[in-house]
Order: structure tokens, then C-alpha cells, then sequence
């Protein structure tokens, strides 16, 4: 291609196999995750939800590995920081939002669970739980009927890396490796469990325990959608093609507080937040992009003003839903038990 | 009508139901080649293969996780847990994960996986192999619990579980495995999760009880009969979760005395839960107090011979008990 030898170092999105309009895509996506997500905490702290769970700063890996599956197949099994990720399977920030006011549409539960806790049986996003990594036995489980099944799909589970030492992360992954299951697992790492730093977490580096599973594992840039993008674009090569499960880390920092009855600056420094604030990834691809030639400010301007005008639909529609009825709460513990109630 | 071993029963349930739909797989530790700890899956690998019929590794929870993941997708999961003593590295899956996937995806989502695990002891298992764990799982919305007594049960129980859309704990006495014998059809045939079942006829009192205690109960009403015209009426209950409140109602008014058996201890055990229907239901349809026999307030059974004979229910122990709640 000419145009990559003209301009070799901001075709990169050409050399991991995305087209100018897939890397603008996932651009306005990381965007819309970032506007929605800073929206919400306006809505926290003006009284009009009760909590909302950040995910800024980790949008763009998010993102990326959204976009580098089969987003009509594939599985996903996020969890509860994956604005970005969702967004990027197709659920809308008006589901969204109908989540974070707790009413009866929200596509996600019903208004049942905490904001942040996915699900939508259409979109193939697994529904989840609050007790952390869960969700990665949920996902291999999916490869192994994907495996058996003889179907081409993977499933796809995140995690932070508080939640890589729960027993479900190893119990799964060792699974994975036995099998050979397609079921890529990336870890969003963020640097913190609530106050708790990494270096008090962990005493090795999660992606060497790959090794220890029998399959590949990639530490990667989180705040690089590109990267990430093909890492997990080859991920999924392999893991359709037989080759088994990779695990991946992404490298990222958590820009917010853990959630919005969270006070970081008790553990941790304004200069820390700021310092990483400076390596945030979504100004970084905004810069690529316009040197690419393929973005331009008027057109970030003209796309903000769509997602305020998306975001102000949002919530005006959630805000006015209703709640479920409060006898709904009695509903679907069992199959048929909705039956002759309304 | 063929009579075959509770084992044989549990084993045509699953053959029949790997045969009948390709979704259906078993999976746990060392139920391919082997055929389980117990021959309870033995000859299932050899006939459906490897992939239908799944060695694990040592991993309860993925066990139960990766199921869960493979029924939320359509699969038909008969996960076995060796020993239900090994059921708690999993409790966080059952509990947390299966039991609520219907609920907190508003219908959306289900779970229609089976967690098979053999309870009870009197096998000298000690502490960690004899348990009967089902009160830890009670009362957890969502998930269905079956404990079947009869080969027949066993059998139509399985298939039944298997076919249900949501979660079902399906707890095998290993002590019924050889033990009890009796008539099961070879054709396809279901028994339905939440109904009770009368074992026995009869007018001076009332026994339920579910599982292996149902043994004990039957031959003692035999000779109570016998030796001193007692007349005990026994419901298995099968299903403890929903229980068949109608068919406890009923059983007590037939009597309005009762007593309720299980190995499970019993502070906070299923029979606290069937004396408190009964004391809602029919408190003063009572002629006598409601009375439980059950295993002791002790974390599990020692492996002694002295002492695993203190803590296991027996014939003379119940009939005992079947006795006194006559003459009261």
C-alpha cells in the first residue's frame, strides 16, 4: 500500500488490519464510554443515583479488544468496569443509563442489580455478579461448548487484577489450558483493588502465569487501543483455530476512584493520578488519528455534540422510566414463575 | 420390570439422557475411564466418548463454574461433585452464580445445569467424607434440591433434573447405592421435581423423611405393625426444595402425629422447616408435639466405629422414636 509507505508510522491502524472507518468507530466508542462515565458522576453527585463505578482510564484497551472479536458471535464476560467493552458489543448508553437509574427496562436486570453489572442474552454479554472472577469459569465453560459444539466463536473474559487471585481465575484457567478452549483471558490491570496497590497484591507478574496454564500470555500497553487491538485479534486466531486459550494484560491505571463512596486520595497522591493522567490513552488515539489524517477537531467537536445530545436522551428517558413494581421483585427466581401474574 | 441397584438407576438415568440429547455431558473428577470414585458414570465415557463424558481436573468450583457457563449457552451439564464434603469450594458458583443467573438477568438468562454429589455416611468416610450438606443449600432461592430414596426415583429424578430449565443439587445417598434395590422401568420416564410420595399407608403416626433414613423407617413400621399394631404412615419427601407443602399437610392430618428423620443435623436442617409448615399449617390438628430424629449438633461423624454408630440413624434408633410418638 502506498499510502503506508508514505506515512509509515500513522498507518499503524492499516497494519493490525483496521480500516480508517473501524478505527474511527472504535475511537467515538472510547469517547462515548469516557462521556458517559463522567456524566453518571455528575448524576451521583447531584443526588440523582445512589453509585456509580468508574471505569476511566481503561476505555481504550476495552475497547480495542471489543472490536477485535467477532462482535456477532463471540462471547463477552466483562466485568463491572467495562463501559468501554459493552458499548462495544452494541448495548446503547440509553440501556446503560436505564441500568444506572435501576428501572424496569434496563435490559441488563430489570432494574435488579448494581449499575455495572452486565448482561444481555442478544448482545452475547454473560450476565454477572458482584463476588469478583466468577465469571471466568462461566467463560470457559462457553469454550468448552464452543469446542464441542464445533463452533467457530471465542469467548472473551476481563478482570482487574485484584480479582487474578481469586480461585476461580486459576481454577479456570488451568481448565482452559487442559482443554485447549477457545477463551481468550485479559486482565485489566489497574493497579489498584480498591485501596490496595499492586505490589501488595501480587508478588509475580500476572501474565508469566500463562506458562504455568500451558498457554501464551502477553503483557500489552492498555492505554495502546492498536496493540491491544492485534493482540487480541491474534488471540482469537489462535484460539479458533485449535490452539487453546491465551491470557492477556493489559497494562492500564485507574483514573477514578474505586466507585463513588470511594476517597482515593486516602491511599494514594494527586501527583500519582496526575502523573497517569498524562499517559491516558484516549487523547493519545485522538492525536494518532488526527495524524493519520483521518480525524480532525471539527470533527470531534461535531461528534461530542451528538454524544451530549445521546447522553441528555439517556438520561431523560431513564429518569422519567418507572421502576419496577415492587411485587415484580417476585418474579424469575424459577422458569414459570411469571406465569398468570401479569 | 427389571429391579436394579439406586447406583444402576442413577447410571441408566444418565446413559438414557446422553442418548436422547446430544446437549447433555457429564463431567467431574474421574468420571471418564474410571467411572467415578463410586462406578456411578462407569461405562458412559466408553460408549459417548471423551468429550461427552469429561475427566476434570481437581477443581470443584471450575467444575461447577464451567458448567454453569456451558448451560447459560445451551449445554445440558451432570456435574458430580466425588463427595458432597467437597461441595464448598463450589458453594460460591452454586450459591452466588446459579442460583440467581435467572433472577438477576430479570429472565433473560438460565442455568439449567444438574450438581450431582453423593451424601451420607456409615461407610467409615470420617468427617469429610460422610457429610450431608443439603441444609447449607436450603433456603437458597433458585436453586431446586432433589434427594431421591428409591432406585425408581433415583432414576426419574435424574432425568427430571436434567431437563429442568433451572439449577438442581441432586443429592445421592452412597449408602442407597448398593443398599436399595428395586423396580425401574427401561423406558423413558420422568419423576417430577416437587411432589412428595407416600411409602407407606397408615392411621397412629406420621414419618417424613427423605434419603437413606427412609430404609430405617420402612422396616421399623414393618415390625411395629407387626409386633404391636402401629400403624405409620411415611412420606419420602424427594424434593427438598420446593417442598410439597400439600403433601405434608396431608400426611399429618392422616395421623396428627409426627415425627421428621434425617442424617443431617439438626439445628437448622430440613425438618426445622417441615415442623415449622406443619406448625403453620395445622398446630392445633396436633395430638402430639412435633417430634425430629436426626443426626447430632456435631460438625460431622467421626470415622470410629464407636462413634460413627452414635452419629448415624439406624432401624432400632428410629423405630424407637416411631414408638414413643405412638404411645404418647
Amino acid at each position: 500500500m502506498n499510502e503506508m509507505e508514505s506515512k509509515p508510522i500513522t498507518a499503524r491502524h492499516h497494519e493490525v488490519g483496521l480500516t480508517d472507518e473501524q478505527a474511527i468507530d472504535m475511537y467515538r466508542v472510547m469517547l462515548l464510554a469516557r462521556k458517559f462515565d463522567e456524566r453518571v458522576l455528575l448524576l451521583q453527585r447531584a443526588g440523582k443515583i445512589n453509585f456509580h463505578v468508574s471505569g476511566i482510564g481503561q476505555e481504550t484497551a476495552q475497547v480495542a479488544a471489543g472490536f477485535a472479536l467477532d462482535r456477532q458471535n463471540d462471547y463477552y464476560l466483562p466485568y463491572y468496569r467495562d463501559y468501554g467493552l459493552v458499548l462495544s458489543v452494541g448495548m446503547t448508553v440509553r440501556e446503560l443509563m436505564l441500568s444506572v437509574f435501576a428501572k424496569a427496562e434496563d435490559p441488563n436486570s430489570g432494574g435488579r442489580q448494581m449499575p455495572g453489572h452486565f448482561g444481555s442474552k442478544r448482545l452475547r454479554i454473560v450476565t454477572g455478579s458482584s463476588p469478583v472472577t466468577t465469571q471466568v469459569p462461566h467463560a470457559v465453560g462457553i469454550a468448552l461448548a464452543a469446542k464441542m459444539k464445533k463452533q467457530p466463536i471465542v469467548s472473551l473474559v476481563t478482570f482487574g487484577e485484584g480479582s487474578s487471585n481469586q480461585g476461580d481465575f486459576h481454577e479456570g484457567c488451568n481448565f482452559a489450558g487442559v482443554h485447549k478452549l477457545p477463551v481468550i483471558i485479559m486482565c485489566e490491570n489497574n493497579q489498584y483493588a480498591i485501596s490496595v496497590p499492586a505490589h501488595k497484591q501480587l508478588g509475580g507478574r500476572i501474565v508469566d502465569r500463562a506458562a504455568g496454564y500451558g498457554f501464551p500470555g502477553f503483557r500489552v500497553d492498555g492505554n495502546d487501543p492498536l496493540e491491544v487491538y492485534r493482540v487480541v485479534k491474534e488471540a482469537r486466531e489462535r484460539a479458533i483455530s485449535g490452539d487453546g486459550p491465551t491470557l492477556i494484560e493489559a497494562m492500564m491505571y485507574r483514573l477514578s476512584p474505586h466507585s463513588t463512596s470511594d476517597n482515593d486520595l486516602a491511599y494514594r497522591t494527586k501527583e500519582e493520578v496526575e502523573e497517569n493522567r498524562a499517559k491516558d490513552g484516549i487523547p493519545k488515539y485522538k492525536q494518532y488519528l488526527i495524524e493519520a489524517g483521518i480525524w480532525s477537531d471539527e470533527q470531534e467537536e461535531q461528534f461530542l455534540v451528538e454524544v451530549r445530545g445521546m447522553l441528555d436522551d439517556a438520561t431523560t428517558y431513564a429518569d422519567k422510566a418507572p421502576f419496577p413494581t415492587p411485587e415484580s421483585s417476585l418474579l424469575h427466581v424459577y422458569d414459570g414463575d411469571a406465569e398468570g401474574s401479569r | 420390570m427389571p429391579v436394579m441397584e439406586y447406583i444402576d438407576a442413577l447410571r441408566l438415568a444418565m446413559k438414557e439422557e446422553l442418548e436422547r440429547d446430544e446437549n447433555v455431558f457429564v463431567l467431574g473428577e474421574d468420571v471418564g475411564l474410571k467411572g467415578g470414585v463410586f462406578t456411578t458414570t462407569k461405562g458412559l465415557q466408553q460408549q459417548f466418548g471423551e468429550h461427552r463424558v469429561l475427566d476434570t481436573p481437581l477443581s470443584e468450583s471450575a467444575i461447577a463454574g464451567v458448567a454453569i457457563g456451558a448451560a447459560m449457552v445451551g449445554m445440558r451439564p451432570i456435574a458430580e461433585m466425588q463427595y458432597s464434603d467437597f461441595m464448598f469450594p463450589a458453594a460460591n458458583q452454586i450459591i452466588s452464580e446459579a442460583a440467581k443467573i435467572r433472577y438477576r438477568s430479570n429472565n433473560d438468562w438460565n442455568c439449567p445445569i444438574v450438581i450431582r454429589a453423593p451424601i451420607g455416611g456409615g461407610i467409615f468416610g470420617g468427617l469429610y467424607h460422610s457429610q450431608c450438606p443439603e441444609s447449607v443449600f436450603f433456603g437458597t432461592p433458585g436453586l431446586k434440591i432433589v434427594a431421591p430414596f428409591t432406585p425408581y426415583d433415583a432414576k426419574g429424578l435424574l432425568k427430571a433434573a436434567v431437563r429442568d430449565p433451572d439449577p438442581v443439587l441432586f443429592f445421592e445417598n452412597k449408602k442407597c447405592y448398593t443398599l436399595i434395590t428395586g423396580d425401574v422401568p427401561e423406558t423413558d420416564y420422568v419423576v417430577e421435581i416437587g411432589k412428595a410420595n407416600v411409602l407407606r399407608e397408615g392411621s397412629d403416626i406420621t414419618v417424613i423423611s427423605y434419603s437413606l433414613p427412609l430404609h430405617f423407617a420402612m422396616e421399623a413400621a414393618a415390625e411395629l405393625q407387626e409386633e404391636e399394631g402401629i400403624s405409620a404412615h411415611i412420606l419420602d419427601l424427594r424434593t427438598l426444595q420446593p417442598l410439597d407443602k400439600e403433601a405434608i399437610v396431608e400426611a399429618v392430618r392422616r395421623t396428627g402425629k409426627v415425627m421428621i428423620v434425617h442424617e443431617d443435623n439438626k439445628t437448622g436442617g430440613i425438618g426445622a422447616e417441615v415442623a415449622a409448615i406443619i406448625g403453620e399449617e395445622l398446630l392445633y390438628e396436633l395430638d402430639a408435639p412435633i417430634m425430629r430424629v436426626c443426626g447430632p449438633d456435631v460438625p460431622a461423624m467421626p470415622i470410629n466405629p464407636p462413634g460413627e454408630k452414635f452419629f448415624m440413624l439406624n432401624k432400632q434408633k428410629v423405630k424407637e422414636a416411631m414408638r414413643q410418638l405412638a404411645l404418647y
